[in-house]
């Protein structure tokens, strides 16, 4: 077993969280306050991938960026983006693959806070923006949290959507889950048990973090 | 001196009611709101925030026009310069006392005058705890400060006493009224408590359906005006019984039990749960319904 492919997985499931946390802020907000007649079909668009076969996400990236296409080649001519097969496309099917995870928290955290707040905080002459960076995401700060570990270990666990863009190119696209896949299918099971424990803790870890932090277990032994 | 005509379309639990609403108040007033729950009055409140928009009319203040229909004018809350105690006090759970009242300082505005309504309301050791523990009234206490920060033009108070025991009312209504006139502000209250509008406000409108049914001075509205008492309390009727040619009374006044003697004719038109007012002629007590 190489740490190669852990490191990998680490660095697509810190960068997916980081641009997620910062999409999905706006995105869980503007869900939360909006009446607009669009918003079920923006929902449901949101929670596809919690539906949809990662293969068929990926299978539709893998047409649209090849360079085979117009628009993978347009990508590639014009910006020298090239998102199959490369780090950066990982990262942009990771990005829509848990997307759910981050947005879903952070919009029923929104959703529940009492809307006395955030009228109080407007009566006071504040803005929308003022209002949602002072009042309303400190008092999500657990969902927020929730979001941001649930993504991780989403990204962590992915498989399909990133097999059917990323490919298996060490160093580049090899993230541990293929890693596993590809060690079973040579019939090394040592090195499979390698990565297998090594995502099997990460997972568990990142999960008992949310729990011992939103379950208040932590602040029970701080004075 | 602020203006308003409205008329708004409410969805309220016993069906639809038409607001429609036309009211002055003038500059430095302390204005009450009376009636039965539904009426209409926390709606004139959002209404007067601009969290909620009316369907017509017009809001003017002597500086400029918050809403008017017409002309296409709705102020948002942000620009009316309002000070909105609300029913559940909606204070920041996330921030201290003093962070609840620092947020709401404008940009240029000096922070003297957070250390100053901390002062006047008492809550100068509080002032770094969280909302979340403080009593009933000391959060009323942090939301009529956080109100005030901004000099409004005019503060509204939606009920702001009724999660209250009646000692901590007491002592809250005086609080109210030192604010109401150190800062010269223009306030409406809303209020179901015969004691606490007599003892605050200069002017009541009483709305029943969405409608303004009676306006004026408390004591006119009340009929407590045009006795000559040497003394006047308000209570609440809990019992007539007769004795013999007379009937006994018994009140509820603050906390006390009160059994006061009416003749006949007094007695005829009062009924347990009847809010009464008894006032004293030289020695004998006068009982009248309110």
């Amino acid at each position: 077993m190489e740490w190669g492919p852990v490191i990998l997985t680490l660095q697509l499931a810190a960068v997916t969280t980081a641009i997620l946390f910062v999409l999905a802020i706006p995105l869980a907000y503007w869900l939360s306050q909006t009446r607009s007649r669009i918003k079920p079909f923006a929902e449901a668009l949101v929670s596809m991938p919690l539906v949809l076969p990662p293969t068929v996400l990926g299978f539709y990236m893998l047409l649209a960026f090849s360079p085979n296409n117009a628009f993978g080649e347009w990508l590639d001519d014009r910006f020298g983006i090239r998102l199959v097969f490369s780090f950066s496309g990982l990262v942009l099917a990771s990005v829509l693959y848990s997307l759910p995870f981050m947005v879903h928290p952070i919009q029923s955290g929104l959703s529940a806070l009492p809307q006395a707040l955030s009228e109080a905080a407007y009566v006071l002459g504040k803005s929308r923006r003022t209002t949602l960076f002072r009042v309303l995401l400190p008092n999500i700060r657990p969902a927020m949290l929730t979001g941001i570990v649930l993504t991780f270990a989403h990204t962590i666990g992915e498989f399909g959507v990133v097999l059917m863009i990323g490919g298996n190119i060490p160093g580049k696209t090899r993230v541990a889950s293929i890693a596993v896949y590809d060690e079973v299918e040579a019939l090394r099971y040592m090195a499979a048990h390698g990565y297998s424990l090594v995502l099997l803790g990460i997972s568990f870890g990142t999960l008992l973090i949310v729990y011992l932090v939103n379950g208040g277990y932590l602040k029970r032994f701080s004075p | 001196m602020i203006d308003i005509r409205i008329r708004k379309n409410l969805q309220s639990a016993q069906g639809r009611m038409d607001l429609h609403l036309d009211m002055s108040l003038a500059a430095g007033q302390f204005v009450t709101l009376f009636g039965a729950s539904g009426a209409g009055k926390t709606s004139t409140l959002r209404m007067l925030c601009g969290l909620m928009t009316p369907d017509a009319g017009h809001i003017t203040t002597t500086q400029k026009t918050w809403f008017d229909h017409r002309r296409h004018i709705n102020l948002p809350p942000q620009q009316r310069n309002i000070g909105y105690v609300s029913q559940d006090y909606a204070l920041f759970p996330n921030m201290t006392v003093r962070k609840n009242l620092e947020f709401a300082l404008d940009k240029k505005q000096s922070g003297t005058i957070v250390d100053e309504l901390i002062d006047i309301v008492e809550l100068g050791e509080l002032q770094y705890r969280k909302p979340g523990m403080l009593s009933g009234g000391q959060q009323q206490r942090v939301a009529l400060a956080r109100a005030l920060v901004r000099k409004p033009d005019l503060l509204l108070l939606d009920e702001p006493l009724s999660a209250l025991d009646r000692e901590m009312r007491e002592k809250l209504q005086q609080y109210i009224l030192d604010v109401h006139r150190k800062y010269q502000l223009t306030t409406l209250l809303i209020s179901h408590d015969v004691g606490e509008i007599m003892k605050l406000s200069d002017r009541l409108y009483e709305i029943q359906d969405g409608r303004i049914v009676r306006e004026g001075t408390p004591a006119d509205i009340f009929g407590l005006g045009k006795s000559s008492a040497r003394f006047r309390f308000t209570g609440e009727v809990t019992g007539v019984q007769k004795a013999d040619i007379v009937y006994i009374v018994t009140l509820r006044i603050g906390h006390d039990q009160v059994k006061i003697i009416a003749d006949p004719s007094e007695a005829a038109d009062l009924q347990p749960g009847d809010k009464v007012a008894v006032a004293s002629k030289a020695f004998n007590p006068v009982i009248r319904k309110i």
